[in-house]
């Protein structure tokens, strides 16, 4: 008979070598089904991803712009989680922030000297982002409405609301698309550092993640997180007004998403799609999760899911697969990770019958 | 009562959750055709040894026999399937069913499912025993006492042939104790064997054949009711009058602290839980809280603390120079922020007192992260107490900036008391500060407790323990049904007045 | 011009996926489990159908030779097979694991959507088949056989006859389930481990058992729903992302039904409606307005959600141990 019981504490040590162990078992999991699609020996599977992330300089940079962009996101999640405030609205709050970033690129383009326009984009871009996480927050902190939902509803709203501009501006007419948004003038484009075209992004968001990390850690905000996301009993108990901490965290998590909106419209693609926001809000729940919420953590585990994106694209690529091999890829280590949790928190005990036991 | 048939046979019982030792080598039978009551104090062990009759828990070591045979009893099905049945103290009900859905919750039952015949026999039982039940009514409709019978009428239906029941009687009035009484005796009359978990001796008196008692998680002993008195099964519940030399200075100029008047509670759930208290507590003082646990304690300490809503009454604050402010309707914050110094171990440390993933400094800025005008948290000061309550209060860790969740229960206690008390309070609420804490640590809270007194602290001190609260408080006052049933002085009391003070509003006078 | 004969069936057809998608979230809801994998157990139940019915048409070569019986049974087995383990996984992770469920849910969707994208796109590849694109047009026709007099009944034939077996089935299931959920000793019995899994685990009932049935029934019937839109609805035809967000609606659909299986049938068709409305409404040359209709049914999930928070009756709430991991000595 197997009998579960709670763990004493593990040591950071021991817990590490859980997780690495489950990241391991995940990759030669996914090395043999990899190898099972394309007839490669798994060793050369490894080979290949490591090709397709680090093969040549601008897969390089393009695998630092992804992490960036990612983690990003995974940052904005995380104070709303630390909270345990489930914001599956990054998609929705990605591309709100992306259209009015695009809006000023397009409306204000001509009218106002390119560095206002860009100061106004960027001011829209993280009002629109935290407007859109706002409105449920408020509602959650109010009425304790199913945040889980909402913030998920409010991603498709956003997406139409994207479409119906896309319409609108499309250029030319009929084509469905707006194309590069003031491709000869480049107004409202961010500006590139030292002629990289990504050099900006990963700095914003080096520097958004030490700052991240700073206001959790050391800041009176992040403190007053972290004690309304353990107990909202403890919170209260020393006088903390859990509402209005949920709003101003919500507040932050949307306004950090129309970062990331605005990063990819006017810093790398310079047009907005429907598309734009490509999955990260979803991913990035699980990047924040896997880094139990620790931004330093969340490097790595943004660098990992894109590592395997990268790396399971240049395989499918090479193959003539689907792209989407590399989402299978993620899943199993996902799972892997997931799993291992349970052996972090509780004991096994295998239990003989008459009472004797051995653990 | 040679014909007793033994029904169970529990050998040495131990149970322990973490730190806690619930039971230790607890052995115990239970016979056929009698009603035997389960005595001890609140944390005595009682409800997790008949947990682990009834599946609940899974005993760390010892053995189970029913009717002769060795069982292993792995889950609350399996004990069902030996024909036991225990009715909880928080009800086992689901609450959006239906009285009769909850009862044939789990029932194989033949055929095709038939709530209408279920409902029909359900009510030939409350018939035949004098129960109120209507069958349709929602669970989270019905009062408690309403509930209670419901669970009782579930364990008829199942013909359970070895009942447990944790304190059946806490909810209901005298009448409904009588009618349940009555079905007790009459189901121990037709064989079965029915164990009746309680700390009220009238009780015991009344309706059971033999008694067990539990002190600490052990066995102490066991007798005939009817060739017992109460001072006896007292003295074995709680045990002889121990002298624990803890000190009780004089209190020094004692001055009004705080006055409350009339003050009543209902919980969430509407159920009164405090009614019309009034007292004064003085600085300078310890006074001690005594009662069955569930008698008001937590909400009187946590309207005092700004933390329970109020129904009526008042609780005033009285400073140095004579003014005086109202503490009701206000939140903790705006309480400090009247200069009010006022702080507050509470009985669940790791859930409201101290956030259990941090380390020791952030524990320490719980109550005072705000202070300055920085929008970043200064930890230097934290982390200074948090060094000074280590070395001072001898707390057991392998640093400061170990998460509190990983300590245990006695240096858990004293981070939060040495928190508290560090803010210099004028008054100070604790509730249960010794509760599984080993000797030398509680001695050190004492002492921690009794130099806020000698500073002119006004403490309010919430036990269990009434040897404790015999030698350290000035004063107890005992709350008994959410009733202040009386308030004695420490020094000329004995054990057995309180005793009986807890018990007074709850059983015979009521 | 609008049309209710034309506008009924195919508010129909968009809603049985979404039907079929609630009805399995809301029977695994009933466990106490919220599996936001729903989505990504569609597309797998999808491609796993459009993978067996490829590999039977292909085997058989000629779809005139093809066997009715086999052309049915072997895409619906393959569905139901590849729902059946995404719902194993799912509570092996999340039952014995006790892993936390908004994120086992979310992984399962990211590797169910891209499972069924991958091999959308990749199986003509792997088997080395010699055609463009994968078309299932003879197991599609299979799927689209209506009820006889369905084109002899003029507008009754249209609006009630019209569809595929899978449609009937559906409406079915979800009746079946309300049925099951209201009137038996085993619905009760799921129902008291999603409310209370401490008093239906003291009442003697096993949870782990419940859940794992539950879940696994709740990931079949979603992922029939995936089989139902390539088949049907999508003409035997598997485009990438087709689907789409029709799994996240489906979850949405739970609350606005107020976890009623019954209820779900007329709010799924009203969600399918919603769904197609824009191209009833006349907006003459605006095209991007019709954008703007396309929200209507996320912001009526809205507008129900926020209503539900507000009026707090005790029946409409969500089952009171979801999302919750049951574990019997937790104190």
């Amino acid at each position: 008979m197997i009998h579960i019981t709670k763990r004493k504490e593990l040591a950071p040590q021991q817990m590490l070598a859980i997780r690495l162990g489950a990241i391991v078992a995940a990759l030669v999991v996914c090395g043999v089904i990899t190898a099972m699609v394309t007839g490669l020996n798994p060793i050369s599977v490894y080979g290949a991803m490591l090709n397709g992330a680090f093969g040549s300089q601008r897969k390089i940079w393009i695998l630092l712009q992804e992490t960036a962009i990612l983690l990003c996101v995974s940052l904005a999640l995380t104070p709303a989680f630390r909270m345990k405030f489930w914001n599956l609205g990054g998609e929705g709050q990605i591309l709100v922030g992306g259209l009015a970033a695009a809006a000023v690129m397009l409306v204000m383009g001509g009218r106002l000297p390119n560095a206002l326009v860009i100061l106004l984009e960027i001011v829209a871009a993280l009002a629109a982002g935290a407007v859109w996480a706002l409105i449920p927050a408020v509602f959650k902190a109010r009425w304790n409405t199913n945040e889980t939902l909402f913030t998920l509803m409010m991603n498709y709203v956003a997406t139409q609301l994207v479409a119906y501009y896309v319409i609108k501006w499309e250029v030319p007419k009929g084509s469905g698309k707006i194309g590069i948004i003031n491709q000869s003038t480049e107004i409202g484009w961010l500006p590139q550092i030292a002629g990289y075209k990504y050099l900006l992004n990963i700095i914003v968001v080096a520097l958004l993640t030490v700052g991240m990390y700073a206001y959790l850690k050391y800041s009176k905000h992040g403190y007053e997180i972290s004690v309304v996301g353990e107990s909202t009993n403890t919170a209260r108990y020393v006088g903390i007004k859990v509402e209005r901490v949920i709003i101003r965290t919500l507040v932050l998590s949307g306004a950090i998403c129309g970062l990331a909106g605005l990063l990819l419209v006017a810093g790398t693609d310079h047009t907005i799609t429907t598309t734009i926001a490509g999955g990260r809000g979803f991913t990035a729940v699980m990047v924040a999760w896997l880094a139990k919420f620790n931004p330093a953590v969340m490097v790595a585990s943004s660098a990992l899911l894109e590592f395997m994106g990268r790396g399971a694209g240049e395989i499918s690529t090479a193959y003539g697969l689907n792209h989407s091999f590399g989402d299978i890829l993620t899943g199993i280590i996902l799972f892997f990770i997931i799993g291992s949790e349970f052996f972090i928190t509780y004991k096994v005990n295998f239990q003989k019958k008459g009472g004797e036991r051995d653990v | 009562m040679a014909d007793k048939q033994l029904a169970v046979r529990m050998r040495h019982i131990s149970k322990s959750f973490g730190q806690v030792q619930a039971n230790e080598d607890v052995s115990l039978d239970i016979y056929r055709g009698e009603i035997l009551a389960l005595l001890g104090e609140n944390g005595s062990g009682k409800t997790t040894l008949m947990n682990m009759l009834s599946g609940i828990y899974f005993p760390d070591s010892g053995s189970i026999e029913i009717d002769g045979r060795q069982v292993v009893i792995s889950s609350p099905k399996v004990a069902f399937d030996h024909g036991i049945g225990m009715i909880h103290q928080h009800f086992k009900l689901v609450n959006v069913f239906t009285a009769a859905e909850n009862i044939v919750l789990g029932l194989k039952g033949q055929g095709r499912f038939d709530l209408q015949a279920a409902s029909e026999r359900i009510r030939q039982i409350c018939d035949t025993y004098g129960f109120d039940v209507d069958p349709n009514q929602k669970v989270y409709d019905m009062s408690v006492s309403q509930k209670q019978t419901v669970e009782i009428v579930k364990l008829l239906y199942r013909g359970a042939e070895i009942l447990i029941l944790d304190e059946p009687t806490a909810v209901l009035t005298p009448q409904e104790t009588d009618k349940l009484f009555a079905v007790l005796r009459n189901m121990r009359d037709d064989g079965k064997a029915i164990i009746i978990i309680t700390h009220k001796l009238h009780e015991v008196q009344d309706i059971s054949d033999r008694v067990v008692v539990l002190r600490k998680g052990n066995y102490v002993g066991e007798m005939v009711t009817a060739e017992s008195t109460t001072e006896e099964m007292t003295t074995m519940m709680v045990g002889h009058q121990v002298t624990l030399n803890i000190d009780r200075p004089r209190p020094v100029n004692p001055k009004r602290r705080v006055r409350v008047h009339g003050l009543t509670v209902r919980n969430s759930e509407g159920v009164l839980k405090l009614d019309n208290v009034s007292f004064s507590l003085y600085s300078g003082e310890i006074l001690g809280v005594a009662g069955i646990s569930g008698s008001g304690q937590k909400e009187l300490l946590e309207a005092i603390a700004g933390l329970q809503k109020v129904e009526i009454g008042s609780i005033e604050y009285v400073k140095d120079d004579g003014d005086i402010d109202q503490l009701i309707g206000k939140d903790p914050l705006e309480i400090a922020s009247l200069g009010v110094a006022l702080s507050f171990v509470p009985e669940d440390r790791l859930g409201m007192g101290l956030v259990a993933s941090m380390d020791l400094t952030d524990n320490m800025m719980l109550r005072s992260f705000r202070e300055g005008p920085s929008p970043f948290t200064d930890r230097k000061g934290p982390k200074e107490l948090a060094e000074k309550v280590v070395d001072e209060l001898e707390v057991n860790t392998s640093g400061i900036d170990t998460p509190v969740r990983r300590l245990s229960g006695g240096n858990v206690q004293k981070v939060l008391v040495g928190r508290e008390i560090s803010s210099n309070p004028t008054v100070l609420l604790t509730a249960y500060a010794v509760r599984g804490l080993d000797v030398n640590s509680s001695y050190m809270i004492y002492d921690l407790i009794n130099k806020q007194k000698a500073a002119g602290t006004a403490v309010l001190f919430v036990g269990e323990d009434l040897d404790v609260l015999l030698e350290l408080c000035d004063r107890i006052l005992v709350l008994c049904g959410g009733k202040v049933s009386g308030i004695v002085d420490g020094r000329y009391t004995s054990k057995n007045e309180v005793g009986m003070l807890m018990t007074k509003l709850g059983g015979e006078a009521r | 011009m609008f049309s209710l004969v034309s506008f009924i069936p195919r508010a129909v057809a968009q809603s049985i996926p979404l039907l079929l998608g609630s009805t399995g979230e809301i029977v695994t809801e009933k466990s106490g489990n919220l599996n936001l994998g729903i989505p990504g157990v569609m597309y797998v139940g999808g491609i796993c159908g459009v993978i067996g019915s490829f590999l039977y048409e292909r085997s058989v070569g000629d779809p005139a030779q093809m066997n009715a019986f086999l052309g049915v049974a072997i895409p619906l087995t393959c569905c139901l097979l590849g729902s059946l383990l995404m719902g194993l996984l799912y509570c092996f992770l999340t039952v014995n694991l006790r892993a936390n469920q908004n994120v086992t849910g979310l992984a399962m969707t990211t590797f169910g959507v891209g499972f069924g994208n991958f091999f959308g796109g990749s199986l003509i590849k792997l088997t080395g088949a010699e055609v463009p694109t994968i078309s299932l047009g003879a197991t599609s026709k299979l799927f689209r056989t209506t009820l006889p007099f369905a084109g002899s009944t003029g507008a009754f034939g249209k609006m009630f006859l019209s569809f595929g077996f899978l449609a009937y089935l559906a409406i079915a299931i979800a009746f079946a389930a309300s049925y099951v959920l209201n009137h038996t000793r085993v619905g009760l019995q799921l129902r008291a481990v999603g409310e209370d899994p401490a008093t239906a685990d003291a009442a003697g009932i096993n949870i782990t058992r419940y859940k794992y049935v539950a879940t696994c029934l709740g990931c079949m019937i979603a992922g029939l729903g995936g089989l139902y839109y390539v088949m049907d609805y999508a003409n035997g035809i598997w485009s990438n992302d087709a689907f789409g967000d029709r799994g996240w609606l489906a979850i949405a659909l739970v609350i606005f039904t107020i976890w009623r299986p019954n209820l779900a049938v007329p709010a799924s068709i009203l969600f399918g409606g919603l769904y197609i409305l824009y191209l009833y409404i006349p907006t003459g040359k605006n095209l991007a307005i019709k954008e703007l209709y396309k929200m209507l049914p996320y912001i009526v999930t809205i507008v129900v959600l926020v209503i539900s928070s507000l009026r707090n009756k005790r029946e409409n709430q969500p089952p009171e141990s979801l999302g919750l991991p049951y574990f019997r000595e937790e104190r």
